[in-house]
């Protein structure tokens, strides 16, 4: 019976496969687990968040599971192919949690932190080592004689130096690396340090003698792979919101041949094709309309906010979008030649400028390293010269190297950099640069760019109230059947008002122009100023006019976003200069300005201009921290001594600056100046603490009084005074 | 002092023991997300029955 039962046909791979049009034969399927959507949720903030979050996710139709990450306010999603990361964004927009797509090709690379996973693992070794041998140790300092220390001192010996060689292999590589260019870094004086602890410790070992530095040289080790640890997981936290500028380009577009469409890759594409560009969709090329109207939002890469009206015979730019009407388009210019491209290059000059800051931390080493060994270098002949026993100045120089050796140093930076990345990152902002908090220090020249940055970059309409309810209505009726974002901002807030849409027939967008419809008889009609037959201002404004009476103007202003007024009386309130630069037209510009009170102000300026006045400003000494989002912002935000982009910029700004802003409100941005200076307070802090220790230290270990017990107290006690030091950013 | 010959033993294989656990936790994934992970026992969601 049941083989009579009738096969299945051979299933897809996957239900999603099935699911296509046309089968699996002329697809070829991606594996399993392929489609992970990672989003970033700065919002999120305990177990309730986590549960209506991954519930919510889980009810939408082709999720597979979804996983959220507290720690780094993320979610990674499994979906079946075809759903994309803007609907589970509209999902989470509904729960109530703001949602920003990461580039999960990017973030594939990071997934699993094999690196940290590494450093993880020797500081696990390390650790147990350091922990045994102090057991010994500490036996050996209360008085264990003669044949138990030589005992104790083999065992450690023999723990010391597999850990040793396995856990401190990173220095190791480190050193070699700058000694092979013929530099000095942190690191040569470390592996010295331990080097030199070992070789000693195992001769005195031989000889029976009473002192071995086993134990110092595991704590040494341990205490600056915890630095290195604490370091590398900032970095991976911020690295992982970075994605590349490429990017932004649409990899695919539609060509028209011989009057089909076929969907080719933007690489094939040839000067002359003709390409169709659909409603919201991105310019691929450079080019010029042969058919079609329709509006164009430049706003990312000029700040216009004003959409521009497009007609057969205008020039268009690869990255504007598409507002209202199909567009059919001849490329002019592709790829390397692309208006997006040229301004990829700009960025890229500008950011090979950047690579002149010189971390605190370098500094220090810079100094430090050969002060270290010139002090070790002079105890060991000094001593060989007094007591001529090499066998007493090995030790002594041993010695100093040991309790010079930078311990607390090494944990100055990395410990207060976590602790106030982990503060900002609460509040919401992601540090990608490991100098960017140095560098924010001592900003004292703030640019703000206008559309998108000290305002959210959508329209808001103005005095609606003054409008007769009835007409508001026929207005909301019509605005909802464009997608136009002049109309979507109408509808919203006409629907806010309590207003429902008046009984409006056959309404058609006429793309280009605007929305009309019949009411009762009457023509009604939503649009352009010139299309209604009245006067346009210099105001971004809607016209509305019903049946034959005059039009009604519908003004709009931009939105600003929350927190840009508290923002800059913070920051004019501490004494910095507030600037604002922007590609939009002088009245827009200068509306905002006076309503944020930013004195200094300048309209209409191009991607160049922009870059070069903050060279001008960066010429007279001044350290400019520039904020923006778009892709005319970005060579400005390269060129600027640190920057930070929104999460709702342009990738290729977010690439380009220092620190990402996670949600909408701006406040945060003055918040982080003040904790940047506080940080660079500590590791300065810090610096002095570590030298003061040395100041006691040296002369003991100089004079030969510094026994293993007092190197490993020293060394414990300045490493934990730093921490703790850092830890009061919180 | 030939107590020694069982301690020293001893303690180095319960330190042994302890990496090796630690070793484990690492491969396993659970140092992802200590945050979130801290929060999920709060949530009651799967109190009633093992989560499928």
């Amino acid at each position: 019976m049941t083989a009579a039962l009738p096969r299945p046909a051979p299933a897809a791979a996957c239900p999603g496969c099935a699911a296509m049009p046309g089968g699996v034969a002329d697809v070829a399927a991606p594996a399993p687990g392929d489609d992970a959507i990672a989003l970033s949720l700065p919002t999120i903030h305990c177990q309730g968040c986590i549960a209506a979050v991954e519930r919510g996710l889980a009810a939408h139709p082709g999720v597979r599971s979804a996983r959220v990450n507290l720690t780094l306010k993320r979610a990674r999603i499994e979906t079946d192919p075809g759903v994309t990361a803007a609907d589970l964004v509209t999902v989470l927009d509904g729960l109530g949690y703001e949602a920003h797509e990461l580039d999960s090709g990017t973030l594939a690379a990071t997934q699993i932190d094999a690196q940290g996973r590494a450093l993880l693992l020797r500081l696990a070794v390390a650790g147990f080592a350091m922990m045994n041998v102090m057991l010994l140790s500490v036996s050996v300092w209360s008085g264990a004689g003669d044949a138990t220390r030589d005992l104790f001192h083999w065992i450690s010996a023999a723990i010391a130096f597999p850990a040793i060689l396995y856990s401190a292999q990173p220095f190791f590589r480190s050193a070699w690396s700058a000694l092979s260019v013929r530099r000095l870094n942190m690191d040569v004086p470390i592996v010295l340090a331990i080097g030199l602890a070992l070789v000693t410790s195992l001769w005195e070992t031989t000889l029976s003698g009473e002192h071995a530095y086993f134990d110092a040289a595991l704590a040494l080790t341990f205490f600056l792979l915890a630095g290195r640890y604490l370091d590398h997981r900032t970095r991976v936290a911020a690295r992982s919101a970075a994605s590349e500028l490429a990017a932004l380009e649409v990899p695919r577009a539609s060509r028209l041949r011989d009057g089909t469409e076929e969907e080719v890759a933007i690489a094939d594409l040839a000067v002359g094709d003709l390409l169709r560009v659909r409603p919201g969709g991105r310019m691929p090329v450079d080019g010029e309309i042969v058919e079609g109207r329709s509006e164009l939002d430049r706003s990312l890469l000029t700040g216009e906010t004003v959409p521009v009206a497009a007609e057969p015979g205008q020039r268009v730019s690869a990255g504007e979008v598409n507002l209202t009407g199909p567009l059919v388009i001849r490329a002019s210019a592709v790829g390397r030649d692309s208006s997006l491209h040229r301004m990829a290059d700009l960025v890229a000059v500008a950011e090979s400028g950047r690579g002149n800051y010189t971390p605190l931390a370098d500094a220090a080493a810079r100094l430090y390293a050969p002060g270290v060994h010139i002090l070790s270098a002079l105890s060991f002949l000094g001593w060989l010269a007094w007591s001529g026993d090499l066998r007493v100045a090995l030790n002594i120089a041993a010695a100093v190297l040991i309790i010079t050796c930078p311990c607390a140093l090494g944990l100055a930076v990395p410990a207060v950099t976590t602790a106030a990345s982990g503060r900002l990152f609460r509040r919401g902002l992601l540090i990608k640069h490991e100098t960017a908090l140095e560098r924010l220090a001592d900003v004292d020249t703030v640019v703000f760019d206008k559309t998108g940055t000290l305002t959210m970059g959508m329209p808001e309409p103005l005095a609606l109230d003054t409008l007769p309810r009835a007409d508001l209505a026929v207005a909301l009726a019509l605005a909802e059947g464009s997608a136009h974002p002049l109309s979507r901002a109408l509808a919203s807030a006409a629907r806010a008002r309590g207003v429902s849409p008046a009984p409006v027939t056959d309404i058609a967008e006429r793309p280009g122009y605007g929305t009309e419809g019949r009411l009762d008889g009457r023509p009604v009609r939503l649009g352009r100023a010139a299309w209604l037959g009245a006067e346009a201002g210099p105001e971004t404004a809607t016209w509305l006019a019903i049946g034959d009476a005059p039009a009604l103007e519908i003004r709009f202003r931009d939105a600003l976003r929350p927190g840009a007024a508290d923002l800059v009386q913070a920051l004019t309130a501490a004494g910095k200069q507030v600037l604002l630069i922007s590609g939009d037209s002088d009245r827009a510009v200068a509306a905002l300005a006076d309503r944020l009170a930013i004195a200094d102000r300048t309209a209409g300026a191009l991607p160049a201009d922009k870059a070069a006045r903050i060279a001008a400003l960066a010429a007279e000494g001044r350290k400019v921290l520039m904020v923006g989002d778009g892709l005319n912002d970005t060579a400005a935000l390269a060129s600027a001594h640190v920057s930070i982009s929104p999460a709702s910029a342009l990738d290729a700004a977010r690439v380009a600056s220092d620190i990402v802003l996670l949600g909408n409100d701006l406040s945060p941005i003055a918040d982080a100046c003040e904790t940047a200076g506080t940080a660079t307070r500590r590791i300065r802090e810090n610096f002095r603490i570590a030298t003061a220790y040395n100041v006691i230290a040296v002369p003991l270990a100089v004079a030969g009084l510094a026994t293993p017990l007092v190197a490993a107290l020293a060394m414990s006690a300045s490493s934990l005074t730093v921490s703790l030091n850092a830890l009061r950013l919180r | 002092m030939s107590i020694l010959s069982y301690l020293i033993p001893i303690s180095l294989g319960l330190g042994a023991l302890g990496l090796v656990a630690f070793i484990y936790t690492v491969r396993s994934n659970q140092y992802d997300d200590p945050e979130g992970d801290s929060r999920r026992i709060l949530t009651g969601e799967w109190d009633d029955h093992p989560k499928p």
